[in-house]
């Protein structure tokens, strides 16, 4: 039962949110008790993962391979531990008056909805039940970008529409042929019909396959909805976005090339790994190109995600470890980075870093908070981003791919410059009015609870990482098969 | 008819890609709509084609070789409501940004990304 | 305003509740014969646009009971619901029980599956018939 409850409980939580819809204060409280609820239930699932390796129900008490399963382990449970983190800070966020877009009612069933695509995605073992939960996931997503009704809310849904649409069709092909192959949809039933299937054939199904989750995730040629859109939400679901709605992509990649298809063909491993590197290059590029603060972070998720997607290509069991650890430390950094930007524009009433300046001398913590996240999100040591490039170059080396390990250490470079060119502006240099004085009443505790937790958790994976680095090899080891 | 239904499916998905590539908004959208009707087709396809033959065992017999295999039908049924839901969803929006941007083409829809105006920095947008 | 259609006026009245009642048939019949949740559900999305489209969407809304998004709301809640008794026989969550109460002259057969599908024909009344509505509502007064 505990691992239905990704699913369960924030689906429970976004229909109570639609009963209480009536009464705003009282949706915000039910709201934040589901959060608190699927945090609780996200711990005891990776307190239990630990000990028996997997956690699994059958929905309807089915015989398998023809039920649909729902099994949780190690990789799930981190997963599922950081959707229920972040739903938890969105929440929270919404206690401060640090966001200027009014509170929908639609709001907080919206982004449990989300959570509840997320989370069911993390945990089911069932190649169609995958696609139900991207699709899910998709229609909150949706639903939250264009809540506010602006122009251009619309016009960003409907290029995140158009794009993501494409790419379900793509995964719903991917499924209905994969089923006509093997005659399997149950994850493991799958892999094993997988093994036996001709290479001629298996080569096209898991390329389709890949392409649509890369769609999902925002590599290279397909990244285009996501800097459209970002930039347009609110700031606790922009945050939310950041750490969770690429990485349902880059879990489906990790779950499908790891474990359920594993080996597939290595002329798909060479393809991912080039597609990594121009992802890492062109995001960081269109980072150093932009100037609104929302923008920059936004193509540095599409840089970062270049990272992940090599971790994979490198297609071993340290590899695997890598991707896990930097997928955990890129969601809490860039929604850490994206919460910081919106304390900026509380204070400065601005996202463009060409209109804000000073605020270093007008409020120091802050800029201690950003400049600790942007290091961290650069690698420099001891925070948690170096832990995370660390592992994925030292392995790209062990495996002799220097052109990659060079092509992620050459984009850390850009990554420090675009980090500077925000602590340079909007720290450093003098506001450009010189009358400018802060908000002095700024009712903003509740965001920087849910900041400062964030900065604490990237402190301890980067001060601590023997327990992390633990954790995601025994994580990547259960995945091939292995016992840790 | 495996051969008529994959020819159909063919022209349903042509015609599909030829909307969707289309600069009105609206035909895009339909053509989104015409892709996701032809891969559903797809999936339906895959548990068999037959006509006449119901799914019913005979004492002797283990597998049913003549008969459609009804899960790819179940699993039709979720995505095309799953389809229909976001086909709803588009068509509402589609209708609210064609009236709030006041055009239908899609190269003047630049609102979340407005076009460049300096050869070195991206336009600054006016404050929220 | 547009004219008033004396003879749909009178005739959906009767109509809509003809409808209904076919909506819960088909509700019923589903689990023995072709119907269900779903397209019970679609049946009475029908009652409701027929009721809009003679008189206006403001009425119909009101004969929705709950609103149309809390209705689809609760219904999802009651499918979720009909897991849970499962449990308590220490069954995974939707594993369905049935259970038969006699009556003397007939059997009447209960069963948590019945508890989903009303779930799933709740849902599809709620939010089909809220979108077809909010439809109708946004070309009303159109010419």
């Amino acid at each position: 039962m505990l691992a239905l409850t990704p699913l369960l409980v924030p689906l429970a939580t976004a229909l109570l949110c639609v009963l209480t819809q009536a009464r705003p204060r009282w949706q915000l409280r039910v709201s934040a008790a589901g959060a608190l609820t699927l945090l609780l239930c996200a711990l005891a699932l990776l307190q239990q993962v630990q000990h028996a390796g997997v956690v699994s129900v059958v929905g309807g008490n089915w015989p398998l391979p023809f039920g649909v399963e729902f099994a949780a382990d190690r990789l799930s449970a981190v997963m599922v531990l950081v959707a229920a983190l972040m739903v938890n800070v969105a929440v929270l966020w919404q206690w401060s008056d640090a966001d200027a877009a009014p509170s929908a009612p639609a709001l907080q069933p919206l982004l449990h909805g989300l959570v509840t695509g997320a989370g069911a995605a993390f945990v089911t073992a069932d190649l169609f039940n995958l696609y139900v939960w991207f699709e899910v996931a998709l229609i909150c997503s949706l639903g939250l970008l264009a809540q506010g009704g602006a122009l251009r809310q619309l016009d960003a849904t409907l290029k995140y529409f158009a794009l993501n649409v494409f790419g379900t069709v793509l995964l719903l092909a991917a499924v209905g042929l994969l089923y006509a192959a093997t005659g399997h949809l149950n994850f493991s039933a799958l892999g094993e019909a997988m093994a036996k299937l001709d290479a001629a054939v298996a080569l096209p199904l898991i390329g389709v396959l890949l392409l649509a989750f890369l769609i999902k995730a925002a590599a290279f040629p397909f990244f285009a909805w996501l800097p459209a859109s970002y930039h347009t939400l609110p700031a606790p679901v922009l945050a939310l976005f950041a750490a969770l709605l690429t990485k349902i992509g880059v879990y489906a990649l990790i779950r499908m090339l790891s474990d359920v298809l594993h080996p597939a063909p290595q002329l798909l491993y060479d393809a991912l790994g080039w597609i990594a590197v121009v992802s890492m290059v062109t995001g960081v590029l269109g980072a150093a190109y932009h100037w609104d603060m929302r923008r920059i972070l936004a193509f540095h998720s599409i840089s970062q995600i270049g990272y992940i997607l090599l971790a994979i290509a490198l297609a071993s069991r340290a590899g695997d470890a890598a991707a896990i650890f930097f997928t955990v430390h890129h969601s809490l950094v860039k929604a850490g980075l994206f919460l910081v930007v919106a304390l900026v524009f509380r204070y400065t009433g601005h996202y463009d870093l060409r209109c804000i300046g000073g605020l270093y001398a007008a409020r120091p913590g802050l800029g201690a908070v950003f400049l600790l996240l942007a290091l961290a999100l650069v690698g420099i040591p001891p925070f948690s981003g170096f832990w995370g490039k660390y592992l994925i170059v030292r392995e790209a080396m062990a495996q002799g791919e220097y052109l990659w390990a060079a092509g992620a250490l050459l984009v850390g470079v850009i990554t420090l410059y675009s980090m500077m060119k925000i602590w340079l502006e909007a720290f450093w240099k003098p506001h450009p009015d010189s009358a400018w004085r802060p908000p002095a009443a700024a009712r903003v505790t509740a965001a920087w609870l849910g900041v400062g937790a964030l900065v604490l958790l990237t402190l301890w994976m980067g001060l601590y990482p023997d327990a992390m680095i633990r954790y995601v090899t025994d994580a990547s080891t259960a995945l091939r098969g292995g016992t840790p | 008819m495996i051969w008529a239904v994959a020819i159909a499916l063919g022209v349903v998905i042509t015609a599909g890609t030829y909307l969707a590539l289309s600069r009105d908004v609206f035909r895009c959208l339909v053509g989104l709509a015409l892709i996701g009707s032809g891969v559903n087709l797809l999936v339906f396809t895959t548990g068999r084609l037959v006509t006449h033959v119901p799914p019913i065992i005979d004492a002797a017999e283990r597998q049913l070789s003549a008969a459609a295999n009804p899960l790819p039908q179940a699993l039709v049924l979720t995505a095309i409501v799953i389809s229909f839901a976001l086909l709803c969803f588009s068509l509402v929006l589609v209708v609210r940004l064609i009236l709030v941007a006041a055009t239908d083409d899609v190269t003047q829809l630049r609102a979340a990304e407005p076009p460049a105006t300096d050869a070195y920095k991206p336009p600054l947008e006016e404050r929220l | 305003m547009t004219p008033r259609a004396l003879i749909a006026e009178v005739f959906v009245r009767f109509l809509y509740g003809t409808l209904l009642l076919a909506s819960l048939w088909v509700l019923l019949r589903g689990h023995n014969a072709p119907g269900g949740g779903f397209i019970g559900g679609l049946l009475a999305v029908t009652a409701s646009a027929a009721y809009a489209l003679t008189f206006d969407a403001a009425r119909a809304l009101r004969r929705i009971p709950l609103g149309p998004v809390r209705l689809s709301a609760f219904g999802v809640l009651l499918a979720l619901l009909s897991g849970l008794p499962a449990l308590l026989q220490g069954l995974p969550f939707l594993t369905h029980l049935w259970i038969t109460l006699p009556l003397g002259f007939s059997e009447l057969a209960l069963s948590t599956v019945m508890l989903f599908d009303l779930g799933v024909y709740l849902c599809v009344w709620g939010a089909l018939g809220g979108y077809s509505l909010a439809l109708v509502q946004s070309v009303e007064g159109a010419p």
